[in-house]
């Protein structure tokens, strides 16, 4: 695909015009604000803003040896990655099942698909409910069935398995679609030629589609860790917002808090830097692989 | 297929039918919660199957909000989540579309300073700068109003680079023809580029609608007014601290309420919804 036209129209004023919205609006609430969170982060201020005192790197290396601040971060990998590698597998399963199947695909695709529509907040609310400690259907079966005492509120391993099933629901749908359409895309020859040979079902899958949609499989990854990063804050916030104590307390989360309600700014502006540069080294990632992946 | 195996076939079935039957448990939980009394919805264990109670709980909720929790009518949030979901999606989409058009069609000397200033947005989400975006918002009165709501989630990356991706695969001889037949930019904008991209604009809408009505952080530091709530921010604002006095019934057909519309707009919508999925990939 070529990157450049052949031709141009005449340079005016015409340009500048048809790209300034979208300027002003990435200048005014992107670029200012992200440099302020930048020039904070060097400052520290009293909750009153009366005093604003710039100390360089100081607040970086208090929050570096803040044991809640390690918490966080080891909170987050637990939750992140988890969520991904189930919500993937889960994923892959259904779609691999679908692949195999001729009838039915269109029908089980949409009745698959839609959870992608709920919020996560909304997803989050749902199964809260469901396991709310004194009145969640589930937290009933569980206790008459298994005998097991489900209380999030108070149990911070509970605590976690419920937002990665919350964040993880709406996220099979996502998946599911990606990685059906990669295997639909495989030539049905390559299947047929395997299966000549002799492969039975799973093994093909294992040896012919799975390795063909591994730049499916890479992508999904990047967005699901990025999902779990950043778009599971409403999830937190409406289930255990960061606790019992600290078992939930994401990064994205405890920006928030200790901004809004801890009254922290150049502490906060300090985790919001760290946070920027955990996205550009996965934006980086993500648009490595697709650099690579579009030349044909 | 290639070979027949019924065994593994009903396998693949299963599974499928398993995980559908999965994926909705918490929505008809949610359904069967909405159509109970109060009183139903507070005694161990919880229904399992429809009550009676269906229409005067979306009544209530649409009219007269959840009693006690401190909120607007649901109909009034979701308004608010409807202009917000639609600006959202047709903001970027045209602002989008203009500049992907200058990068593309144009070659003037700020171009790729241009063009790597909207890429950086994909590097900045809404969380890594809460507090000095809610300054400016503040600074600029936009607290509690609609363009405040929506102006800053309007740039967009993304967007941007699929129509400079789709832009790049228009022939160029279209654009050498209307330029030999004396048209404008413009002209060649609104008569070419635009038909043609009408199909990416559905997919890209579809996907950007639901962005919007989902949005949660940014919403919630606009909005401190009921009135202005979305949404999403409302059902979230009805469960306060502890679950004491919790109308789950009220809660459930508001939380059915904000669903249908998104959930409307994929299941409709579907081949534009894959498409536009399916194409972020490329």
């Amino acid at each position: 695909m070529a990157a450049e036209k052949r031709a141009y129209f005449p340079v005016g004023w015409l340009p500048y015009a048809l790209v300034a919205p979208q300027l002003a609006i990435t200048l005014v609430f992107f670029m200012w604000p992200a440099s302020q969170a930048i020039w904070q982060s060097l400052l520290i201020q009293d909750a009153f803003g009366l005093n604003v005192e710039f100390v360089g790197l100081l607040n970086f290396r208090e929050l570096f040896a803040d044991p809640y601040y390690i918490n966080s971060f080891k909170v987050t990998a637990i939750f992140s990655v988890t969520m991904t590698v189930a919500a993937l597998g889960v994923a892959l399963v259904l779609a691999a099942c679908c692949d195999y199947l001729i009838r039915g695909v269109q029908v089980y695709q949409t009745l698959l698909i839609w959870p992608y529509a709920v919020a996560p907040v909304v997803a989050a609310v749902l199964w809260s409910f469901i396991f709310n400690p004194t009145l969640g259907i589930l937290t009933y079966a569980l206790h008459t069935w298994f005998g097991v005492t489900w209380n999030h509120m108070l149990n911070g391993n509970q605590a976690l398995t419920l937002i990665i099933i919350a964040a993880g629901w709406k996220q099979i749908s996502y998946n599911f679609l990606f990685f059906l359409a990669g295997m639909q895309a495989i030539p049905k020859s390559l299947i047929e030629a395997a299966a000549i040979d002799g492969a039975g079902p799973f093994r093909r899958f294992m040896t012919v589609v799975l390795p063909l949609i591994s730049p499916t499989t890479f992508f999904l990854l990047v967005v699901n860790i990025v999902y779990a990063f950043f778009d599971t804050f409403g999830v937190i916030d409406a289930t255990t917002q960061g606790g019992p104590g600290q078992a939930t307390q994401v990064l994205v989360y405890k920006v928030f808090k200790d901004g809004f309600m801890g009254g922290d700014l150049g502490g906060s502006a300090a985790q919001s830097v760290v946070l920027m540069v955990i996205v550009m080294g996965l934006t980086v990632v993500q648009f490595r692989y697709i650099e690579r992946k579009v030349k044909y | 297929m290639i070979e027949n195996r019924p065994g593994l076939k009903f396998f693949c079935h299963a599974m499928v039918l398993l995980a559908v039957l999965t994926v909705a448990f918490p929505v008809w939980i949610a359904f069967v919660a909405s159509t109970h009394t109060a009183a139903r919805m507070i005694e161990v264990p919880l229904p399992l199957w429809p009550g009676t109670e269906l229409l005067e709980n979306y009544r209530t909720v649409l009219v007269e909000g959840v009693a006690g929790a401190s909120t607007a009518p649901v109909a009034r949030m979701m308004f608010n989540s409807l202009v917000m979901a639609l600006s959202v999606a047709l903001g970027k989409i045209i602002i989008s579309l203009l500049s992907a058009f200058a990068i593309v069609y144009f070659r003037f000397p700020l171009r790729m300073l241009f063009f790597w200033m909207i890429f950086i947005t994909l590097m900045l989400p809404v969380e890594v700068r809460i507090f000095p975006t809610y300054k400016v918002m503040s600074d600029l009165h936009m607290i509690n109003t609609y363009a405040g709501l929506t102006l800053p989630l309007i740039a967009s990356a993304t967007a941007t680079f699929l129509f400079r991706q789709f832009f790049l695969t228009i022939p160029d001889e279209m654009m050498e023809a209307a330029r030999m037949d004396g048209a404008s930019a413009l002209r060649f904008f609104w008569d070419v580029v635009v038909p043609l991209s009408r199909t990416n604009m559905a997919a890209l809408f579809v996907i950007l609608f639901i962005y919007g009505w989902n949005q949660y952080l940014w919403p919630l530091l606009i909005t401190t007014d009921e009135s202005m709530y979305t949404a999403v921010i409302g059902i979230k604002r009805m469960i306060p601290g502890g679950d004491a006095s919790v109308d789950w019934n009220l809660v459930m057909a508001a939380a059915m309420l904000a669903m249908l519309p998104p959930a409307l707009v994929v299941i409709v919508m579907q081949k534009w919804f894959v498409k536009g999925l399916v194409e972020q990939e490329k």
